[in-house]
């Protein structure tokens, strides 16, 4: 792999920038391997970096059915934040954020991490206590949060509607001044390309239609481009992980639910920061490019369909307009969907199973993206030691059998 | 926009209902008797199909009575409503319709094939 830099531009603009090397190769599927991860998402191909990276395990494939950065990776709202209650979740997602802080040098590629800074806001008095109560306890786990006043916030954001004859006035807000987002495709390309750079094979179009299991032992896959065998079988395919486990005949406590999304059309800078209301339920940021970027709930019935309902998008815009009126006369370009899996204690499982050799990484529900470093990095520590690493261990599937769930709805700030 | 049509008042728009997830997962009798991995099948595990699901709908700002419905969940588009049996297993009255069109089906109430 042929490092980026400012003297490489300089070097391939001499060359009129004909001799830029593809970012990861197109092989063959070989037919075995030490390890198979099943999708090719942020969460796989990190996975598959931190087997290469930290384990020594780099006869990896990555499979995915359709191409890198085609699914969720791509449909998201781009916010990365890590002000989760429990220190179970907390603890797991500021992990992911510390690795987010170096990961534009580490993968020699530009995810555009920007910490600018996540407002939670509150607008009635048990949103002020239920934000008192979680900046407390983040701090209590050593990330940074702070209870901020509607005056600091008419300060910060002045476009928001911190009038108290608002219909739902805002009483105050947490910020996390670490959190931010990412450029969400340039954090696939960059895993995709530092991990094939390890030696990880990167195969695209490449559908698994069966999980080999034998003697309770999985021993490799079934896929549209024939059997690929493997005892090391990670399985990190979001919506569709009800799916992959029925191949190997088990059940997971998860629903499938279209979360649509949308941006505007690009405007000149107006919002700096990231707002997310959990009651009026929405959350906005403004990209590089001056799109807004805009979300809300999941549409409430089972679906894998990519899209949703008309009703859950004019809640969302209703929910913007409500806490940025200026923002009404600005027309949304792209609206899309994005298929989330969903635990009822809206926390993920990553976790052996019961079958040998096979693990699963999934039940990120709507906050998969913020976590796609630090999920990759404590799944490859579980498959290459067939054990979960701390961080991982209270996320296990066993959760739902002994009862020791992880409530983690309040601060999921998107109603499940 | 879901068109989903209640058994008793007809089609109305998505707006009006409720989800109640899926259906056909009966509370077992005797919760002492399971194991814990058991229950916790009962309570948290679900099918989750990619395609024809069977769920339930309450028509909340209508009649306010549950239901059930057979929708694909890729396509969306949905099959047929069902009336539910009550504890008994005996049919409550209401008329299973053709969604297509609008017309009641020869099928038993309660039936859920």
């Amino acid at each position: 792999m042929k490092r980026y830099s400012a003297l490489s531009l300089v070097r391939n603009a001499l060359d009129y920038n004909r001799s830029w090397q593809t970012a990861w190769r197109s092989p063959e599927p070989k037919k075995s391997y030490d390890a198979i991860i099943v999708g090719g998402g942020g969460h796989g191909l990190a996975t598959a970096y931190y087997l290469a990276r930290d384990h020594g395990i780099r006869n990896v494939a990555v499979l995915e059915k359709g191409w890198i950065g085609g699914g969720n990776t791509g449909r998201n709202t781009t916010i990365v934040r890590s002000n989760y209650l429990w220190t179970e979740a907390a603890l797991l997602y500021e992990k992911s954020m510390q690795l987010w802080e170096g990961l534009s040098q580490e993968l020699n590629f530009n995810v555009m991490f920007s910490q600018r800074g996540v407002y939670n806001l509150g607008h009635s008095l048990q949103d002020m206590r239920d934000i008192e109560r979680r900046v407390n306890a983040n701090r209590l786990n050593g990330i940074d949060a702070e209870v901020v006043s509607t005056a600091d916030l008419k300060r910060a954001i002045p476009s928001l509607n911190t009038s108290p004859d608002a219909r739902y006035p805002i009483l105050g807000a947490s910020l996390q001044r670490r959190a931010g987002v990412a450029r969400h495709d340039a954090v696939a390309w960059g895993f995709a390309r530092a991990a094939d750079a390890l030696g990880v094979d990167i195969i695209e179009q490449c559908e698994v239609t069966g999980i080999d299991v034998r003697g309770g032992k999985a021993v490799g896959v079934e896929t549209t481009r024939g059997p690929i065998a493997s005892d090391r079988i990670g399985v990190v395919v979001a919506g569709h992980a009800s799916a992959l486990a029925r191949m190997a005949d088990l059940r997971l406590p998860i629903e499938s639910h279209p979360l649509q999304a949308f941006v505007s059309e690009p405007i000149r800078p107006v919002l700096d920061t990231v707002v997310m209301s959990g009651a009026v339920h929405g959350y906005i940021s403004q990209s590089d490019k001056g799109e807004l970027v805009i979300g809300a709930g999941i549409d409430a019935y089972n679906g894998y369909g990519q899209r949703g309902s008309f009703p859950v998008i004019e809640h969302t815009l209703q929910a913007i307009i409500e806490l940025f009126p200026a923002f009404s006369r600005v027309r949304m370009l792209r609206l899309w969907g994005g298929i989330v899996d969903v635990c009822p204690d809206a926390c993920p499982i990553v976790s052996k199973t019961p079958v040998d050799g096979l693990y699963f990484n999934c039940g990120w529900g709507t906050g998969g993206f913020k976590s796609t470093p630090g999920s990759g990095w404590v799944f490859a520590r579980t498959m290459a030691h067939d054990e979960p690493h701390e961080l991982n261990a209270p996320f296990s599937l066993e959760r739902f059998t002994t009862g020791a769930l992880i409530d983690e709805h309040g601060a999921a700030a998107v109603a499940h | 926009m879901l068109l989903i049509d209640c058994p008793w008042c007809g089609s109305r728009a998505e707006t009006e209902f409720s989800y109640g997830g899926e259906a056909g997962i009966v509370r077992p009798a005797d919760p002492d008797a399971l194991s814990d991995a058991e229950w916790a099948d009962y309570l948290f595990n679900r099918t989750n199909p990619r395609g024809a699901h069977r769920e339930l709908w309450n028509h909340a700002q209508g009649c306010r009575r549950w239901f059930g419905v057979e929708r694909d969940t890729v396509t969306y588009r949905i099959a047929r409503s069902f009336t539910l049996p009550d504890a008994a297993g005996a049919a409550d009255g209401g008329v299973e319709r053709d969604f297509e069109t609008g017309d009641p089906t020869d099928a038993e109430p309660g039936d859920r094939r």
